[in-house]
Formats: C-alpha cells, structure tokens, sequence
C-alpha cells in the first residue's frame, strides 16, 4: 500500500452548523448518481415525490446504464435520477445539473464527459474510496478530485458510507437514504414528507426495514444540517392548477393507465426496452378489472394477436419499441387492409437496428406513417407530455374504432422514463369503448359498405347473425370478395385514404406558442415540447418575434397549419431524428436530407422549412434550442 | 331480436350443408383441399354449427383460401401468422368455435414459431395442416415437409434435406393435447378425425396428407395405390374402423391415445403413413382458461380500479 495515499489530507466538509442563510431559488437540477443497484433511482425518484407534494413543479430523468449491471465504478455506468426542481410548472429536464450526489467518482466523470453538469456545480461525492486499499482505486479517486477541483467544481467529500456504517449492517444499499435525507435537507423539504415516502415505498416490506431507511434518512439530515455550509429553499407554486388534485407518474405509466381508461381489455406484446415498463405495470394491474396482457412469442404474434382479438372483440393494443414495431409492419398492413381498428403504440428509442436501448429518439416518424408496403394509411398521433401519453391512448382507441383505422401512438423513451406531476383524471364513462355489436346484421348490408364521402364502412363483428364473410387480405370488394375486378382496386385504395380526410376535417387547428405573426415559426412534435416552449418562451421575454407550434396528430395533419406558417419570415423544426447539416462539405440543397416534420410540412405546404435536429440520446435541452434559433434569428432581418 | 329470439332461433334452425357452402372453389380438379373442405362441411352441418359463430382463420396459401368456401365468418390474413391471429380471436371470443387451415409453408416454415408456441398455449382451435409437402400457391417450390430429393423449382436437382416431421414436432413441444393424422384420399376417416379433433377441447392439430395434382401429381402414389401402406389406428378410446375401411385397409394397429411414447414411435414412420388419433390428452389446460381474470367487467369495475391506481400515484 502507497503512504503517499493514506496521507492526502482529506479535505472534509467544514463544521459549519448554525452559520448559514437559507438561499431562495427559482429552480434546481439535481442528480443523484450510482453504479446500478445502489439505489440511486430510487433516491431520486423519492425525492421527486416529496417535491411535488411539498407543491414543487418536477420533472424527473432516469439516467440509465446501456448494460443491466456493468462493472462498478465504471465511466459509462452511471445509474440514477435527475430531478429538476421549481417554482412553476415544469415541463422538461432543463438544461444542465446543478448540484449531484455520486457514490463514485467514476459515474461522475461519465457525466462530466457528457457534459450534463453545470460549470462550477456543486458535488457530493462519496469520499470512501480516498482510502480504499486498493492504490488504482484510490489513486483515480484522488486524480478525479483533484481535477474537478482545478475545473472550478464545488467539491463537497462526504463520508456517507461511513457514517451509514455506524447505523446499519450493510451500508452499501441503505446509503441512498442518508443521502435522501441530506438533499431534504439541502433544499429544506419537510422530513415528514420524506418519512411517508419511504413507509409508501416499502409498504409492502417489514416494518423493520421502512424503520431502518428512515434512520438512515434521519442520518442523513442531521448529517447535512451539522456539516454542510450552504441550503436553499425552492417556493412552490401557487396557482391554481397547483391547488389540483395531482398524480405523478412516468410516461409509460401514464399509457398503461391510459389503455386501462379507455376501456381497451387486451393488450399483446413482446418484451423489449423501453416500451415493456408500461407492460410489466399493465402485467400488474389490467387483471383487476378484467383486462390481459399477452406476452406472445414474438413481435409479429403480438401483433397478429392483437389484430385477432381486434377483429372478434373491441379495439386492442399492442405495445413495442423500434425493432418490434420494425417486425409487425406486415400484419399493421393487415389491420390497414382489413380495416380492423388497432392502437399500436411505438415507445421510440435510437435506431436503426438495435441502435440505443435506452435513448430517446424521434426516429420512427415517418415508418409509422408509411410502413407496410403499399398505400397502407393510418393515424399517427404524438403525445407531449406524459399526461398527454394518458389521454392519447383513450383518444386512439376512440379513432381505432370511430374509423376502423391503425392508429398508432408515438413516444420516446425520454416521456417513458420520465415523470411529471399532472391533474389527477376523472373518470368519464365515454373513455370506455363500447360493447360490441352482436346484433343481426340487416339484410342486403355489406362488410364493407364505403360511403361514397368519407369511406367509412361499418364493421361486421363475428357473433352478428347474417355478417358471415370471410375478411381478407387480398384486395377484395364491398362484399369482401376477392377482387379480380380492376376497377375494385381503385375503390377499396380510395374508400381507406378517404377515411383519414374524414378524420383530418374533424380536427382542430393546431395553437400558436406565442404571437400569431413574427420573425421565426418553431415547429416540434412529441417529447420536445417542453423544452421547445421553455427556450420560445425565454426569447419572447428577450423581446424575439419567435413563436412555436407543436404537432400532435402527424397523419393526418391537421387543418390549418398552412395559415400559421404564413404569418412567419421564417419556419423550422426542432426533432431529435437525424438531419444533414448544411454545413458539412458535400451536402446542399440537392441532396441534404431534411429531419422528419421537416419532410412533411414541407412536401405539404411547399414552404421554404429548415430543421434543425439531435441524435444524442437525450432530450434536447431549451438552452441548446435557444441557442439553435437564435443562430437562426441571425439571419432573420426584423 | 332479443335474448329469447335468439335461444329460439338456434333451436329452431337445422343446417344444410348448403348453409355452410359458399362460392365455388378455385382450386385445381383433384386437389386435395376439395376433400377437406367436404370432411369439414359435413362436420358443420352434422354438428349443427351456428355459422355466424364458427370461424376459420389461415395464412396464405392455396390451402389458405379455404373460408372464403365457408359460409361462416373467416379470416385470410398473411402468410404464416394464422395461428396467433386464431389465438388472439379465441382469446376474445371463448364462445366462438375456431377453426385454423394452414399449409405446410405457412405452418412449418414461415410460421414455424408461432406454431410451436400454439401447441404450448393450448387453446381450444381445431388446426388442419394442409400438407401437400410443396409450396402450391407460389407454383412449385420446396416445403420443409418436401421429401429429401424432391425436384422443384428452387430445387431442380431435388431438395437437399430431410423433411421436418410435423407430428413427432408437435408430439415433442410441451402442453401438446391432441395429434392426429389423415388422408385426403380416404374420406370415411378423414371426416372421423376431423371429427375427433372438434371435440378435443385443446389445440387440436391433424395434420393432413394433401394431394397436389398440379405440381407433385405422383408423389403420394406409392400410398395411394397399395392399400397395405396406409396403417389406420383404433382404439376403444380412438377411432373404430368401420366394416368399410377395414375390408380396404388391413393395415390396422391398435394404439392407446394417451400413450405419448408409442405416438412419437408411430409418428415417425414413413414407409407407411399412420391415420388416426396419435395422442390425446384432455386434461391439459387452455391458455384461455387459465386467463380468465373472474373479474366482471362492468364501468363501476374498470372505475375502481383506474381510481385505485391513481390513489397510489396521487402526490
Ligand atoms: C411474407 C410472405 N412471404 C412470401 C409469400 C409468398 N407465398 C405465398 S403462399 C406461399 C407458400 C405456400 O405454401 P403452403 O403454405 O404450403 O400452402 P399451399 O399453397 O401449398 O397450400 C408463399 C411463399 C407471402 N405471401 N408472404
Ligand atoms: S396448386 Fe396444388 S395445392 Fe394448389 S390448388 Fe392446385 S392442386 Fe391444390
Ligand atoms: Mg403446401
């Protein structure tokens, strides 16, 4: 063992109780960070809960490693939480971290590298490993240290295994109590609120363990209270909205809640990240009132399941990622052609192929608008926001059967795992879809009868005496014959188009962010609203003509949109999906691909629209959106 | 029409074969799916099934075309994924009766898994695979049930591998509740084991030797022409051979449906081609059965329920 190791002064928090003024701020970012099973998540996702009922806006982050358990303290490993805390309504992660708890140098330094902190941002950092007995351990803890010291960090070493160790046997897992506890602390949230957060935790564990964690977090407070120098205080918000009842959940909790609302009783899928959270929930609850999961044996069975149950019974859904939703593109065809209502829902990752498991794209836009070979239209709405996920879900349904259409749902795994406090539900009896129809079918009625308008047939549902035909995924007639005739073709192509006409002219316009004229129109869909108005909002405040304008129905586009583009000298996207920059050497006008709204509002409307988009992995933060239109505003002459 | 019509309505009606019969099918003359299709016809009308509540579902496929002849509901949907798209209907619809017709690509090949998979969920279907060991519709390509040698088109100087069996496959995959065998040229049995495999509640899979005169004319002759080569299977708890078929068949064995062992032996035969019921188990459980959730669902249910999730997200 090094002498030179175990002599480093260790530079310990100073003894400061009693001298400090509580610092009022409008919002915090905070990270906590671990290798994976240490509990960090669940440190973060508790605090989330206590902020929110102390009347904060959250919003939290899972920070999760690509590999299920990669080796400890290692740079790409970091597992955790990230909560951006407020005084106002909060809709997206923000910009970069303020404060971060790390039980190990080395996840810090992968966040570093990813530039996710702060500049000069304070960190409370594990100190154990200062004197770990292994020299490389020790020695790259110190280096570490000592370089975020120089980089301007506000380094904070806090032994918090230690001071565990004096309370519990295994220190290792209940340290992500003590440091709920420190942060409760540190942004002066009442301890009580914590306490009830653990019991509701561990509810359904022994009362000994709730007993233990909270003396853990009791540690943890008095610790932060005796050692540490600074606190703040974030108000929360007083509105009215805040007044309302609220509910905090993840995106994909929101839709699993959204299929049980909607009176759906089937779901069919394939495990695969980041969609199967909302199935292992739906696992959980959908039985209680009467509702299955199927878990089929692959994505295309999944599909044909739903497809077979969609068919007999009520609208189902099924639930997928990028490469299930790559694997049922056949079968959607199927439903489109057969014109069985389907809700399919896409929780979007980095592609293509396997790409990033766990990352937040916006890459399948235009696969779910024109997969499956042939003309093949359905529905393709994206929610928002996480309430959004909720209500899109009992909205699809409501279309999947108003149409007999595929709709199919897009969100990401940036909504999926991340959770936002919204007004509680209530209950509507019209959010469940309806018996179905068992009844005689009249005579001379037809299995597909297209109004000669808007396309639309009723459906003849197996049970209904006199509706025998065979459904079939050959071109087929009004009477669901095979169609040999030439001219059938042509009528069934136009009868399904038409549907979405029908569908688009009962839509409304989609609202302005802002003023209905001005020097740059921000268009967005999905999970970058939040950031997209949050970056709007702080240039209008500048004074900036900049308005924006998110896209929740994708096919078909809403009316309308054509008028909003016209009050503005210029428009652009904002997508995380891929875009050639106009910078790069060999790219111009003739062949620079364009993101994927991009691509549509341009090919609509033959308005001149520029993008600008990310492939990071991660939500786009509204500082890099602000920074994005103010380049673009540059050359925007007022 | 209301609930007591209906009750009278079904007592009232008896079925014609007619009732069940509906277009006239295009495939070629001596095709063996003509056979099935009156095997299953007169299963219908002799079972007096309610046509608005029978449903045959297939992939794609000669064979598939098979409810478009039916006068009940069906479903033609794509090549290969019948059987989940069955599975998912039965799974909504226990009160309807559910048929599958899928042929030897779509089962075997392109729906391999999803056939595995059905054996092991057990669902109350009734699944007839068309086996004409080509691939028909797409004229005359190898099938995973082609003979080794067989000349096709993708194999013109004959396949090159040895045929998948289908019934010591589906014999060898857990949860397998009822097997059989048939042959399109023997009608008496073919109709006795479509028979047998309505009544099995279970997944119920007779695989059944097709002819295709179009594309392999001569490839089932051997069977056809020496009587001695086809075995019928009988049993007090099986199939008995009337007077008919056993002054023609003298090739007969007696062979106890729960024997699991026996049956994968029989099945694996082939110079000669077993007929009967190879296995039968009732007792295995179906997958739609065991996800009966015995809740009532009602508004006020899926209410409390939805509320009583939210009460654990409240904040
Ligand atoms: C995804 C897909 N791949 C290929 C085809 C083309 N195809 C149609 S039927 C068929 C094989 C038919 O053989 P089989 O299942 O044995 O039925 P049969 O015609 O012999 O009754 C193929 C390959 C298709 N329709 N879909
Ligand atoms: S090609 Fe063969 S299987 Fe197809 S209809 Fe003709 S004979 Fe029957
Ligand atoms: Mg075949």
């Amino acid at each position: 063992m090094n002498e030179m190791t175990i002599q480093t002064p260790v530079r310990k928090a100073a003894k400061v109780a009693g001298s400090k003024a509580v610092v009022t701020l409008k919002e915090h970012i905070v990270e906590i960070i671990s290798d994976s099973g240490e509990g960090a998540q669940r440190c973060g996702q508790s605090l989330g809960s206590i902020a929110a009922r102390m009347g904060n806006g959250i919003w939290t982050t899972e920070i999760i490693p690509a590999e299920i358990r990669p080796p400890a303290r290692s740079v790409a490993g970091a597992s955790g939480n990230r909560i951006r805390i407020g005084s106002s309504y909060i809709t997206n992660g923000g910009d970069e971290t303020d404060l971060v708890v790390a039980f190990n140098e080395q996840v810090l330094l992968g966040r570093v590298r990813d530039r996710e902190l702060k500049s000069g941002c304070i960190i409370l950092l594990e100190s154990m490993w200062r004197k770990h007995q292994d020299l490389n351990v020790s020695m790259s803890y110190i280096e570490t240290h000592d370089r975020l010291v120089a980089a301007g960090y506000k380094v904070y070493e806090i032994p918090m295994e230690q001071e565990c160790r004096l309370l519990v046997s295994d220190a290792r897992r209940g340290k992500n109590m003590f440091a709920l506890g420190m942060l409760c602390h540190i942004y002066s949230l009442e301890l009580q609120l914590a306490r009830d957060q653990i019991a509701l935790t561990f509810g359904k564990k022994a009362q000994s363990i709730i007993d233990s964690n909270v003396v853990l977090l009791e540690a943890g407070h008095k610790w932060a209270q005796a050692n540490l120098d600074f606190s703040y205080r974030i108000p929360s918000i007083h509105s009215a909205q805040a007044a309302e009842a609220q509910i905090v959940t993840n995106g994909n909790i929101a839709l699993a809640l959204g299929v049980m609302a909607s009176g759906m009783e089937l779901c069919s899928m394939y495990p695969i990240t980041p969609a199967t959270s909302a199935s292992h929930y739906l696992s959980e609850v959908f039985e209680k009132v009467g509702g299955i999961v199927h878990q089929a044996e692959d994505e295309i069975a999944a599909c044909a399941f739903a497809i077979g149950a969609s068919y007999a019974s009520k609208c189902t859904v099924t639930i997928t990622s990028g490469p299930g939703y790559s694997l049922k593109q056949e079968a959607i065809g199927l439903a489109v052609m057969g014109e069985i209502p389907l809700v399919v829902v896409n929780v979007m990752r980095g592609g293509p192929s396997t790409g990033q498991p766990t990352k937040a794209e916006q890459g399948d836009l235009m696969t779910a608008i024109f997969g499956s070979h042939g003309d093949a239209p359905k529905v393709v709405m994206a929610p928002a926001t996480i309430e959004d996920c909720f209500y899109s879900i009992i909205t699809a349904r409501k279309i999947a059967e108003t149409f007999n259409m595929v709709v199919v749902v897009l969100t990401d795994a940036g909504l999926a795992t991340s959770q936002q406090p919204f007004a509680r539900p209530k209950f509507n009896e019209a959010w469940l879809a309806p018996p179905f129809d068992q009844s005689p079918v009249p005579k001379g009625a037809k299995p597909y009868d297209w109004d000669p308008v808007t396309g639309l047939a009723r459906r003849f549902i197996p049970g209904q005496p006199g509706g025998m035909h065979t459904l079939t995924g050959l071109a087929h007639d009004r009477l669901s014959h095979v169609a040999y005739d030439a001219d059938v073709n042509q009528e069934s192509l136009r009868a399904r188009s038409l549907k979405l006409a029908a569908l688009q002219r009962t839509l409304s316009p989609p609202t302005v962010f802002g003023e209905s004229a001005g020097d740059l129109l921000v268009v967005g869909w999905g999970s970058t609203k939040g950031a997209i108005e949050e970056a709007v909002a702080v240039l209008q405040a500048e004074g900036r003509k900049v308005s924006s304008m998110h896209l929740r129905f994708l096919q078909p586009l809403p009316p309308g949109i054509k008028e909003v583009l016209a009050g503005f000298k210029k428009v652009m996207t904002i997508e995380t999906n891929w875009s050639d920059s106009p910078d790069e050497e060999i790219i111009d006008e003739s062949n620079r691909r364009y993101s994927s709204v991009a691509i549509l509002l341009r090919s609509r409307y033959l308005v001149d629209i520029d993008c600008w988009s990310e492939v990071k992995g991660q939500p786009i933060k509204p500082g890099t959106i602000r920074r994005v239109l103010l380049a673009k505003l540059k050359g925007v002459k007022s | 029409m209301n609930a007591t019509d209906c009750l009278l309505h079904m007592y009232d009606e008896q079925h014609d074969l007619e009732d069940y019969q509906s277009g006239v099918p295009r495939w070629c003359t001596g095709c063996g799916d003509s056979a099935i299709l009156a095997a299953v016809q007169r299963l219908c009308r002799d079972e007096d099934l309610r046509p608005e509540k029978t449903v045959f579902v297939s992939g794609i496929g000669c064979s598939s075309r098979f409810p478009h002849y039916m006068k009940t509901y069906g479903f033609h949907g794509i090549h290969g994924r019948a059987l989940p798209v069955a599975e998912g209907v039965k799974m909504a619809r226990p009160d309807l009766t559910v048929f599958v017709n899928t042929g030897d690509g779509d089962c075997c090949s392109i729906g391999a898994a999803h056939w595995i998979h059905a054996i092991r969920y057990n669902m109350n279907l009734t699944v007839f695979l068309h086996d004409n060991q080509i691939y028909g519709l797409t004229k005359k390509q190898a099938s995973p049930t082609s003979p080794r040698g067989t000349k096709s088109n993708t194999t013109p100087r004959g396949s090159y591998l040895d045929p998948i069996n289908p019934l010591t496959t589906t014999l060898g995959v857990a949860n397998v509740s009822f097997v059989a065998q048939a042959v399109d040229w023997i009608p008496e049995s073919l109709f006795e084991i479509v028979k047998a495999a309505y009544h099995h509640k279970g997944f119920s899979f007779v695989r059944i030797l097709q002819r295709c005169p179009e594309w392999l004319p001569t490839s089932l002759d051997p069977w056809m022409q020496d009587p001695n080569k086809v075995q019928l299977l009988h049993h007090e708890d099986g199939l008995q051979l009337s007077a008919g078929l056993s002054a023609v068949y003298k090739n007969q064995l007696q062979h106890d449906p729960s024997d699991i062992n026996r049956a994968r032996e029989i099945s694996a035969h082939e110079d000669v081609v077993p007929v009967g019921i190879l296995y039968r188990n009732p007792n295995v459980p179906c997958y739609e059965d065991t996800r009966q959730t015995g809740v009532l669902r009602t508004n006020e249910t899926i209410r409390k329920g939805f509320e009583a999730e939210l009460d654990k997200y409240a904040a």
